[in-house]
């Protein structure tokens, strides 16, 4: 049943109506969306990590995840900054304090946005944000396109590029599934010093700016993660800047699907206002050939008649001028006649007198 | 390209062996090998992509550039068909298939590039991502392939002699020419705006609200100048293959198409600089990006500007000619630039993205293949000249 509706709803928007219809308003809503209610989330207090990459080797393990090339006891890794990895879904990182002696220690992993770049970006809604507070990926619809590793502010999805034939997209999953039957993620489980807190995010949050509040010289007052991008499911102390420690204050503070709803907003625009537009430039233009052929036809019209009329006056007048010239023959034919009959008679009468006088 | 990259049509009954068909073979050849460890081995064999240059030149240079150049079809239907420019009928046809092609082999590219391509059906069958700007430029893309293989098909009617078919599809010239404009819109200005998503990566120079209009703007441009490129280029090689109107519209189409790319160059010019002002982002160009952000709207937006409106005053062909190359090679570099040079734009550059010789290979292997194929159909179907029993009839 469900999979004839999706069927069903696949060809339509493959035969085009679907993007029409489908790129609707969803993304370009004026809603504010601050995360699903009681969803869970883990608060990372860089204070009091010391670098043991516990929660690396925890994450290896219930990721069931390839062994690393060097075991997670090996600290020299550390001296490198790392990005996560197909075979590592979380590393921690170590930065020098920039003013006293000393290292801070990071862990990075995917901050599970309230509304993720990731999600938004996927064309075959591979990535969900689930109520529970995980972002999910489903690698049985992923086409591979990796726009979600373009889109990610925090370069936390990576690629099996060494695979062939079914390449996935791999991060960190909050341990989603664990977190279904109940459990804490791997690293939250196995971190010895409590840098790492799960819980509801709304509570993380307010344990965060207990913390700033109590001890203000041990943190700057920031927490990471309550705004950036709109918000994150991991949050995030620190007692130097966050930019010190390899993390990206310029990121803003709108969520990603406002990023992109204003192109998607003029889709209808352009869908509804391309079609009236270009039919009627076409009618003009159309129009315009027809007036300029209708406008040619008359003057040639205009000049025919005036080149007939012309013709006309002239034939008259010519006409006018022969009938006036036979006119005038025909008088003086006439007149010739008269005269010569005249004379014939003056000439008879003058022989018939001088017959008369002889 | 060089001549004897392109080499002269030889008539059928020389050898096949001409310049032309020997390297366009070796490449051909080397091409398919790559092909093969590309779908063996994946991706990492034969790329340098990593996950902070998850796009490499198969989309920076095949997509992006690709699609801006194979623009010509849309804006030059749109030209005669739909603003009425009757006489630069000539010059639509070669556009459609240049525009056709060039979509077809964008779509070949993208089989490269994606992981998993025979999924790539899947946004429209399986799961439709609506909020993606990518779902967006795939509709379109697919759609308007669509449309140009339609486009296109009155050509091989008629030489095949499908006198019924080829007039039906005629009289939908109008309505695919405004359906082919409304897509082109969407996707050109949609993969522009795929960056959108992207502020923190890519450098606030290209980085723009106006990333959309950039992009649609710039595909005019790209369009008319590849219509000019191509049309020169055609004929040096195919003049045997081109009709007394052909020959006789020629210079009008460069000079008209010349004076169009010099107006809308002016237009990008001014927006790319109300994109600065609308950002604030003067003090950036006194950076090391901000001078190659200054080369690239100096050297390849307004110089060709110029270049285009004096080779148009003084009718010099050959200026306009050479523009058009200059225009080409700006717009794939603003491609290339957005996608890649000013992506991670902060990365050291032991970091940053250099292409793996064998991605050049694949890209310049889709171009051969296009220009084997361009060869074939113009050699063969009314191209650049009218089918005597269609005279005048389109």
């Amino acid at each position: 049943m469900s999979i004839s509706r999706r069927k069903f709803l696949g060809w339509l928007s493959a035969a085009g109506v679907g993007t029409a219809l489908g790129t609707s308003a969803k993304a370009a809503s004026t809603k504010h969306f601050t995360g699903y209610p009681d969803s869970a989330g883990v608060l990372h207090d860089t204070t009091l990590c010391v670098g043991c990459r516990e929660c690396e080797a925890a994450c290896n393990k219930v990721n069931e995840l390839a062994p690393p090339d060097q075991p997670f006891t090996d600290k020299s890794v550390l001296e490198k900054n790392r990005r996560t990895t197909p075979d590592a879904y979380t590393v921690v990182n170590k930065f020098d304090k920039p003013d006293e002696k000393g290292n801070v220690f990071v862990k990075k992993q995917c901050n599970h946005c309230l509304e993720p770049a990731c999600a938004s970006a996927c064309f075959v809604r591979a990535f969900k944000k689930t109520e529970e507070g995980a972002v999910v990926y489903d690698a049985s619809v992923c086409v591979g396109c990796r726009y979600c590793m373009v889109a990610c502010p925090f370069d936390v999805p990576t690629y099996e590029y060494d695979e062939a034939f079914s390449p996935r997209v791999v991060k960190c999953t909050m341990c989603h599934p664990r977190l279904l039957e109940g459990k804490l993620p791997g690293c939250v489980e196995a971190c010895p010093k409590e840098a790492l807190t799960f819980g509801k995010r709304d509570d993380l949050l307010k344990i965060a700016k207990e913390r700033i509040r109590r001890y203000p010289d041990r943190y700057v007052n920031h927490v990471y993660g309550e705004h950036e991008m709109g918000g994150t499911s991991w949050l995030y102390l620190a007692g130097t800047s966050f930019s010190n420690i390899g993390m990206r204050e310029d990121l803003g503070l709108k969520p990603a699907p406002e990023l992109t709803s204003g192109a998607l907003g003029a889709v209808p625009i352009v869908v509804g206002l391309w079609p009236v537009l270009l039919t009627g430039i076409y009618a003009m233009s159309k129009r315009k050939e027809k007036i300029a052929a209708e406008e040619l036809s008359d003057a040639v019209a205009e000049a025919v008649a005036q080149t007939n009329e012309e013709a006309e006056n002239k034939l008259s007048a010519a006409l006018a001028k022969a009938e006036k010239n036979k006119e005038t023959a025909i008088k003086k034919e006439v007149q010739k006649a008269l005269d010569e009959a005249a004379k014939a008679a003056q000439q008879k009468e003058a022989e018939t007198k001088s017959e008369e006088d002889a | 390209m060089s001549e004897a990259t392109v080499g002269k049509i030889s008539p059928p009954s020389k050898s096949v062996y001409t310049p032309f068909n020997v390297i366009a073979g070796i490449i051909i050849v080397i091409g398919l090998v790559i092909t093969v460890l590309r779908f063996t081995k994946g991706l990492s064999a034969v790329t340098n992509l990593d996950d902070n240059y998850p796009w490499g030149i198969w989309i920076g240079f095949d997509l992006m550039a690709g699609v801006a150049l194979a623009a010509g079809g849309y804006v030059t239907s749109a030209a005669v068909y739909i603003f009425g420019m009757k006489r630069y009928h000539s010059a639509v046809r070669p556009a459609i298939l240049t525009g056709f092609l060039g979509y077809a082999l964008v779509v070949f590219a993208l089989h490269y590039d994606v992981g998993r391509p025979w999924r790539l059906p899947y946004p429209f069958l399986m799961q439709q991502g609506t909020t993606s700007l990518l779902f967006e430029v795939a509709a379109c893309v697919a759609l308007y392939l669509t449309v140009l293989f339609i486009e296109f098909t009155p050509a091989p009617m008629e030489w095949l002699g499908l006198k019924r078919a080829r007039n039906i599809v005629v009289k939908l010239t109008m309505l695919l020419t405004i359906f082919g404009v409304i897509l082109s819109t969407l996707h050109q200005s949609s993969l522009g705006a795929l960056f959108l998503i992207a502020p923190a990566k890519l450098h606030p120079l290209w980085y723009s609200g106006y990333l959309p209009v950039f992009f649609f703007i710039s595909s005019i441009i790209a369009g008319l100048s590849m219509v000019i490129f191509e049309s020169s280029l055609s004929h040096r090689y195919f003049a045997h293959k081109m009709d007394e109107t052909h020959i006789a519209e020629k210079e009008g189409v460069a000079l008209g198409f010349a004076k169009a790319a010099s107006l809308v160059l002016a237009g990008y010019f001014s927006i790319k600089v109300i994109g600065i002002s609308a950002d604030n982002n003067w003090h950036y160009l006194g950076t090391g990006f901000g001078l190659w952000f200054l080369v690239e709207l100096l050297g390849f937006v307004a110089l060709p500007c110029m270049l285009y409106a004096i080779g148009v005053r003084d009718k010099n062909l050959t200026l306009i000619k050479w523009t058009s190359a200059l225009t080409v090679f700006g717009i794939v570099l603003n491609r290339l630039n957005i996608s890649l040079i000013a992506f991670n734009w902060y990365l050291p550059a032991e970091e940053k993205y250099f292409p793996h010789w064998m991605e050049i290979g694949i890209s310049v292997f889709i171009v051969t293949v296009g220009l084997v194929v361009f060869k074939f159909i113009v050699t063969r179907m009314p191209i650049l000249y009218e089918h005597p029993d269609h005279k005048g009839g389109h």
